[in-house]
């Protein structure tokens, strides 16, 4: 048994109980056991002043690549769970497009059980929807969830058998879980490096139209409302996809949407210069799609920010632009750039960013997490939502360092993470007393118990 | 770890760049350059023009230099052209193409750039077949970088040699309309004439099918025409550019006939041109596809006048980002 501990002066921002005010939190066995003002803990509770800082249920990424097995040169589930927790995150889904892929059940195993030696984020396994992304024989769904899988997709590989997504929408029902499409009409993108248009023109680099997206988007809605099954659909990046869910919606479809930060903050500008850095599928796009889908997010087309953090190691991406991987990573950095895009401007209020960080996830993929709730699972993000840092790649704790936003100011710096009541993430600082310079912060996972004795 | 960007600027510095006429270090593209420094460009070519004229073609200018020419893709008539354009000026050159070489053993373009470095070269001209890799190692190596074509993306001294060409018949860019017909998305030659000629002046419009015509192109500053009658009716000048073959066999023209009987520049659309019109042609042709015979061998044509030129601009581009002067290279090229 750890002892209770106490978050004092803290605000509490958690839109699941429709709280933004002072408050504090008092945790007891991996569980919130009070939440609220004036609460007192008892004698043995070890109080932690959280003054000044925001006090949040912890962030859900229902959207990461930890490439193990078979890629732990580029991230391992122990890296990508403490950069996660780094990122204020305490639930990730991984996505199981690895090598081998996770498309049965001792595969799925494997990725719990390192998930939960990885003290970092707690990590949930997506299951392949087919059988070695192959999009052709539908996995072994029920299995996939008895060994603890939370999803299925083929992330990377979109389901293009129209038949198959609409079986996969039928047979997941039994179990509840989604169906996750990254929705490319891969015929359309034509081997597309980057968005078409005139930046790809000018670059000569080959172009991924829009309607590519859209096009599959739509069809996708329309199988999800002939069946009545969950589609979510993956990294959102054109307004003509944003019209499609929110006409799905419209028709009662179940259809659910994520947009990455990267999709908020950049446009297909970023490319200039053939930075490999801002090369991701689906690609970064133009103004008008930037703000379309920052609209979505913020009306509720769009219900949730996941980060498809992507990670690489870095001679993947030193190289031709052509022949670079697609994908950046995102969870050091998710916050960061959501407080700079959506909340510095006004377009979310902070509580709105913790919804669409946590509590939308939790409320749209039926989690037990994602609110301060007592009796909840003591997830918990403290962050100063003032403090202005510049993006160190170097600093992070994911083996990926393919970031876009390297030496980019970042709002708002997650200070502490508890994942069920255990502290997986505190910035540590260091060099405050050395010559009078500004603080140089340093990030630093934490092992164990909170405060042990 | 990468040489930094930093690291590069410097190197820029230590190379002298290019007397006076900032183009820096490299020369990896005509988007980024004003219509006084292609001029410039240009001007320095005519003084070099007479050295391939001369019964003894070398004169001592890059003396001394080490140039080694990286052709990842094929290519006749352009290395042929740098290599000219290098022994007549007296450099050292080393040519490696990309079989039979350590690329076709894996090595990243990275390596093979740092491994060129550590032989202490001074400049590399490098054809690659992906965009953007002419910058790639002009970014990472102190040497000079000349781009002989990246990809779908530039190949500036294909356009400063077409620049060159049609200036010397009508004695100026400013107001020519010039017309780029055929393959534009898959065409480096087509973004580098474009950025030249508008930079200089001209009038630029782009024909061929839609299927070739990429997305956007319109926000460089150029017109699109959908049928070459149209283009021609318009034009001074008729860029003709090759039609790959492959492009058949990718579906974005139903057949080479079909192309040429709707794309194909013959003398029979020509004749009916209101004005004079000439053509050129960056080579190889496809005779009886993009271009007809009676065309490429008629009146119209400066498609050996370009080859010529390609010489003379190279020398001009070598001399330039070697640290000559425009105004020193009459004198340069007599060993002063």
């Amino acid at each position: 048994m750890s002892r209770p501990f106490l978050l004092t002066g803290g605000r509490l921002v958690d839109p699941s109980q429709e709280l933004d005010g002072p408050g504090d939190v008092l945790v007891r066995d991996g569980r919130i056991e009070a939440c609220g003002d004036g609460i007192t803990g008892p004698e043995e509770a070890e109080v932690v002043d959280v003054g000044g800082l925001v006090v949040a249920p912890g962030f859900i990424d229902v959207h990461v690549h930890l490439r193990e097995p078979g890629g732990e040169h580029k991230e391992t589930i122990e890296s990508g769970a403490r950069a996660a927790a780094a990122g204020g995150f305490t639930t990730v889904w991984t996505m199981p497009n690895t090598d081998p892929p996770i498309d049965d059940p001792a595969a799925v195993g494997y990725v719990r059980a390192a998930g939960e030696k990885a003290e970092g984020a707690r990590v949930f396994p997506i299951g392949a929807a087919s059988c070695g992304l192959a999009g052709e024989r539908m996995t072994e769904v029920g299995q996939l969830v008895a060994a603890g899988a939370v999803a299925v997709s083929d992330d990377g590989c979109p389901i293009w058998d129209a038949d198959l997504l609409r079986r996969l929408l039928e047979y997941t029902q039994t179990f509840g879980i989604p169906v996750l499409q990254h929705a490319e009409d891969t015929a359309l993108s034509r081997r597309g490096v980057m968005n078409e248009g005139k930046v790809a023109t000018a670059l000569g680099l080959r172009g991924c139209p829009n309607v590519a997206e859209a096009a599959m988007v739509a069809r996708d809605c329309y199988v999800a409302e002939l069946t009545g099954g969950h589609l979510h659909v993956c990294h959102v990046s054109t307004r003509e996809a944003v019209e499609q869910i929110r006409r799905a919606k419209d028709r009662g479809a179940r259809v659910t949407a994520e947009v990455t930060p990267h999709h908020l903050a950049l446009t297909e500008e970023a490319v200039r210069g053939y930075r490999t850095e801002a090369k991701m599928n689906p690609p970064l796009r133009t103004e008008e799609d930037r703000e379309a889908v920052t609209q979505a997010l913020v009306d509720g087309t769009i219900d949730v920010i996941a980060t498809d953090h992507a990670p690489h190691h870095y001679e993947e991406k030193e190289r031709e632009f052509d022949d670079a991987p697609f994908g950046v990573v995102g969870l050091e950095t998710a916050l960061g750039v959501a407080m700079r895009e959506l909340v510095e401007p006004g377009r979310l209020t902070l509580s709105g960013l913790v919804d669409r960080l946590s509590c939308a996830a939790a409320r749209t993929m039926g989690l037990e997490s994602g609110t301060l709730r007592p009796g909840s699972p003591a997830d918990i993000v403290v962050f100063d939502p003032e403090e202005r840092w510049m993006v160190e790649p170097s600093s992070f704790l994911s083996r990926g360092r393919n970031t876009p936003f390297s030496g980019v100011e970042m709002i708002g710096r997650v200070r502490h993470t508890w994942v069920g009541g255990r502290l997986r993430y505190r910035l540590a600082r260091e060099g405050q007393a050395r010559s009078g310079a500004l603080a140089a912060a340093r990030s630093e996972p934490m092992k164990g118990e909170v405060f042990s004795r | 770890m990468s040489v930094s960007r930093e690291g590069s600027t410097s190197a820029a510095r230590a190379n002298g760049g290019s007397g006076g006429l900032g183009l820096g270090k490299d020369l990896t593209g005509l988007e980024s350059l004003t219509g006084a420094q292609i001029e410039a460009i240009l001007d320095t070519a005519e003084p070099f023009k007479e050295i391939s004229e001369r019964r003894i073609k070398k004169v001592p200018v890059l003396r001394g230099k080490t140039i080694v020419n990286l052709f990842f893709e094929p290519s006749t008539r352009t290395r042929i052209s740098f290599e000219f354009a290098e022994k007549r000026l007296s450099a050292d050159t080393v040519y490696i193409g990309a079989s039979g070489s350590s690329v076709q053993k894996g090595e990243s373009l990275v390596d093979t750039a740092r491994n060129l470095e550590a032989m202490r070269i001074d400049m590399v001209v490098i054809r690659h077949g992906s965009s953007g890799a002419a910058a790639f190692l002009a970014d990472r190596i102190p040497s000079n970088v000349v781009n002989a074509g990246d990809g779908q993306h530039e190949h500036p001294t294909q356009g400063l040699l077409d620049l060159l060409t049609i200036r010397d018949r009508f004695g100026s860019l400013v107001g020519r309309r010039v017309c780029i017909v055929g393959d534009i998305l898959h065409s480096r030659v087509a973004r580098s004439n474009i950025w030249g000629l508008l930079a200089c002046g001209a009038e630029v419009a782009v024909c061929g099918p839609k299927t070739l015509i990429p997305l956007g192109i319109e926000e460089l500053g150029v017109t699109v025409l959908s049928r070459v009658e149209e283009a021609i009716e318009w034009a001074d000048v008729l860029y003709v550019l090759r039609l790959q073959l492959e492009r058949m066999s990718a579906g974005f023209i139903p057949s080479l006939r079909e192309y040429n009987r709707v794309f194909g520049v013959s003398r029979a659309r020509l004749e009916r041109a209101p004005r004079e019109v000439v053509v050129l042609h960056p080579g190889p042709m496809n005779r009886g596809v993009e271009i007809d015979s009676d065309v490429a061998d008629g009146p119209w044509s400066l498609i050996l006048p370009q080859v010529t030129n390609g010489v003379a601009v190279r020398m001009a581009v070598l001399y330039l980002l070697a640290g000559g002067s425009p105004e020193l290279a009459e004198a340069a090229k007599e060993g002063a």
